[in-house]
């Protein structure tokens, strides 16, 4: 220690010798202990991994192809061959449900990365500047989500041409103001704690104090805002897939293996069309859903519901 | 009052005005343009369209064709001619509010009247079986999309058991038939009211937890009041404030709900009117829905707050 120490500090803070022999624990032992706590989180984290799982070794689960059709074997109810049935095209649903899983994850993990990345910047800079700057950009945030969430993700993805990044392109875009607004409040409250004024006294850049010292106290309730991020995009792309706006046939996702549902005579003849991918959906989003409210638990107690 | 009341008001209008500015961006970077409106499909490329693109400023710069577009919609009421049938955005759109709010005020009704009690319930008795039926019913809530619980209740409840009609609003056209109505009402309501009504659950529950470890309602049960009267009397009238500026937060995914529920049940509302023209691509007609459900996001917004303020008497309005 080359650094002129503070003689105050050192004379008055004396470690009792007992209290060294607390081990300080890990970090993230003390938080899977506090999320192991709660059953349905722990249900969350299961279904959850059971999905990410069928999607990873998707190749080495699915019975058939997915790309497959078989024309002579369209609309089969389920059976040993086709334990999902078959849909109007003679794709194996399962193997489709499975391939989806790969597809509809991934869309909506990439999307939250996306809409994280945007926010953050875009929130941290709101609240950096401050001011009339701040002001104007949390008004255009304000415009944004009082657009109806999906008419807003419907008209950017009719301007779009529909494909698999169009539709994380238009999750990113809608889906961004949530964590821009977090951040930008996170810098306003923090800013004003006694740590940040130390920092900025010892004449570190406002910068870097966002960086070092804003930031990183922001990340546990990120992390809870980025999992349910990811159950919202889930339901945002089988949604726009529903409607033929997202993933596109012959590509698998779980929305768009429902839009043939919305004939009436489908959903009553080849019931099963229908209800295989919207259980995969909803069990996905559920266990997001709680693995998110298990996780805000966890990462800090005072923010109990 | 008045004056929190002016603000309020006041700080509406930059909002609507960015609004309008996004749905101008959106309007550009949409393929085509107002004049395919009249453009003739037999006459096809050979047709001059010049003297339509004069008329409407189509050939001006954007920034003079926004405020062109913004004075057309604020001092007329013109959102622009459907490319379909020509006739006025905003007329079609009058004509399917109703559908839609009939709709909407009916599921937010029964989300009320349901999931606040329950939420009274799950708080009181916590930790009860009926508290965790509660939890799974409200998460269920949260991560059911809508579409397919509607397309569910369809196949169970139409087709399959034929309790209640396929779709639609009504099936005498000849006069108005309360029954009728109903009976064609119910089922997207109560689809509808299956999302809300899990959120509303969620919140009355935490409210009320959180507003029980109050002092004042300690004092209250030191008094000796009923637990029933302590409940009713002292604890709900304040946990029951933030629920309503959750539904004044929660309208611009209400909105994008009911897009869903009219889609599948065939409801003849502004959201099945959007998305028919988007199958068409019909931008003027999805703008003007867009438009017109954020000037009813912000206004429901804005009575929100203004009923919260009305109702809770500790709201100080700071002078800044």
């Amino acid at each position: 220690m080359n650094q002129l120490s503070n003689p105050v500090v050192n004379n008055q803070i004396q470690v009792p010798e007992e209290e060294k022999e607390y081990k300080i624990e890990n970090r993230f032992l003390v938080i899977w202990r506090r999320y192991k706590k709660n059953k349905a989180a722990v249900l969350g984290l299961i279904i959850f991994s059971f999905f990410a799982l069928v999607a990873i070794f998707a190749p080495w689960l699915a019975p058939h192809d997915p790309y497959t059709y078989d024309l002579y074997d369209s609309s089969l109810p389920p059976s040993w061959d086709h334990p999902f049935g078959t849909d109007d095209l003679g794709g194996d649903i399962l193997s489709r449900v499975i391939y989806g899983a790969r597809v509809s994850l991934s869309v909506a993990i990439v999307a939250m990365l996306f809409s994280m990345v945007i926010g953050i910047i875009y929130g941290s800079i709101s609240g950096y500047f401050g001011g009339w700057i701040d002001n104007i950009m949390m008004r255009i945030v304000d415009a944004i989500s009082s657009i109806p969430y999906f008419f807003l993700l419907l008209i950017i993805a009719s301007i779009m041409v529909p494909s698999l990044w169009t539709t994380i392109l238009v999750l990113s875009i809608v889906g961004w103001t949530g964590p821009a607004r977090y951040i930008r409040g996170e810098i306003l409250s923090i800013r004003k704690r006694d740590y940040v004024e130390a920092a900025r006294a010892t004449g570190e850049k406002k910068f870097s104090v966002i960086f070092y010292h804003v930031l990183p106290n922001a990340i546990a309730p990120l992390t809870v805002l980025a999992t349910l991020d990811i159950a919202g995009n889930i339901l945002s792309e089988s949604a726009l897939s529903f409607l033929g706006l997202g993933i596109q046939v012959p590509t698998p996702s779980w929305g768009n293996m429902l839009s043939r549902s919305q004939e009436l005579t489908t959903l009553l003849d080849y019931p099963w069309m229908a209800i295989f991918p919207g259980i995969c959906i909803v069990l996905t989003a559920l266990s997001i859903n709680l693995i998110g409210d298990g996780l805000r638990d966890a990462l800090d107690p005072r923010m109990k519901r | 009052m008045t004056i929190y009341f002016i603000k309020r008001v006041l700080q509406a209008i930059p909002l609507l005005f960015i609004i309008s500015i996004i749905s101008f961006i959106l309007m550009v970077a949409a393929p085509g343009d107002p004049a395919d409106a009249y453009r003739n499909p037999e006459l096809g490329a050979s047709q001059d369209l010049s003297g339509v693109i004069k008329h409407l400023g189509l050939d001006q710069p954007y920034h003079i064709q926004y405020l062109k577009w913004l004075k057309a919609l604020v001092l007329e009421g013109n959102l622009g001619y459907s490319f379909q049938d020509g006739r006025p955005v905003l007329e079609k759109i009058v004509e399917r509010i109703p559908a839609t709010l009939t709709l909407m005020g009916t599921a937010i009704l029964l989300a009320f009247i349901i999931g606040i009690p329950m939420g009274i319930y799950a708080a009181v008795k916590k930790n009860s079986l009926f508290d965790y039926f509660a939890l799974i019913y409200s998460n269920l809530g949260y991560s059911v999309p809508s579409f397919w619980i509607a397309l569910m209740a369809l196949l169970v409840f139409s087709l399959k058991l034929d309790i209640f009609p396929m779709g639609g609003m009504r099936e005498n056209y000849d006069s108005f038939d309360l029954m009728d109505r109903l009976h064609h009402l119910a089922l997207p309501a109560l689809v509808y009211a299956f999302g809300v009504t899990a959120t509303k659950t969620r919140f009355m529950r935490s409210s009320l937890l959180e507003v029980i470890q109050q002092d004042y309602v300690r004092t209250a049960r030191a008094k000796g009041l009923s637990e029933k009267k302590v409940i009713l009397k002292h604890a709900l009238r304040n946990a029951l404030l933030p629920i309503i500026t959750l539904l004044g937060f929660q309208l611009p995914a209400l909105f994008g709900g009911a897009l869903f529920i009219e889609q599948v049940f065939a409801w003849p509302g502004m959201g099945r009117l959007a998305i028919e023209a988007i199958y068409v691509r019909d931008y003027q007609v999805i703008m003007g829905t867009t438009m017109i459900g954020a000037i009813m996001v912000v206004l429901g917004n804005l009575i929100a707050d203004i009923l919260y303020a009305v109702v809770d008497p500790r709201i100080q309005y700071s002078k800044n």
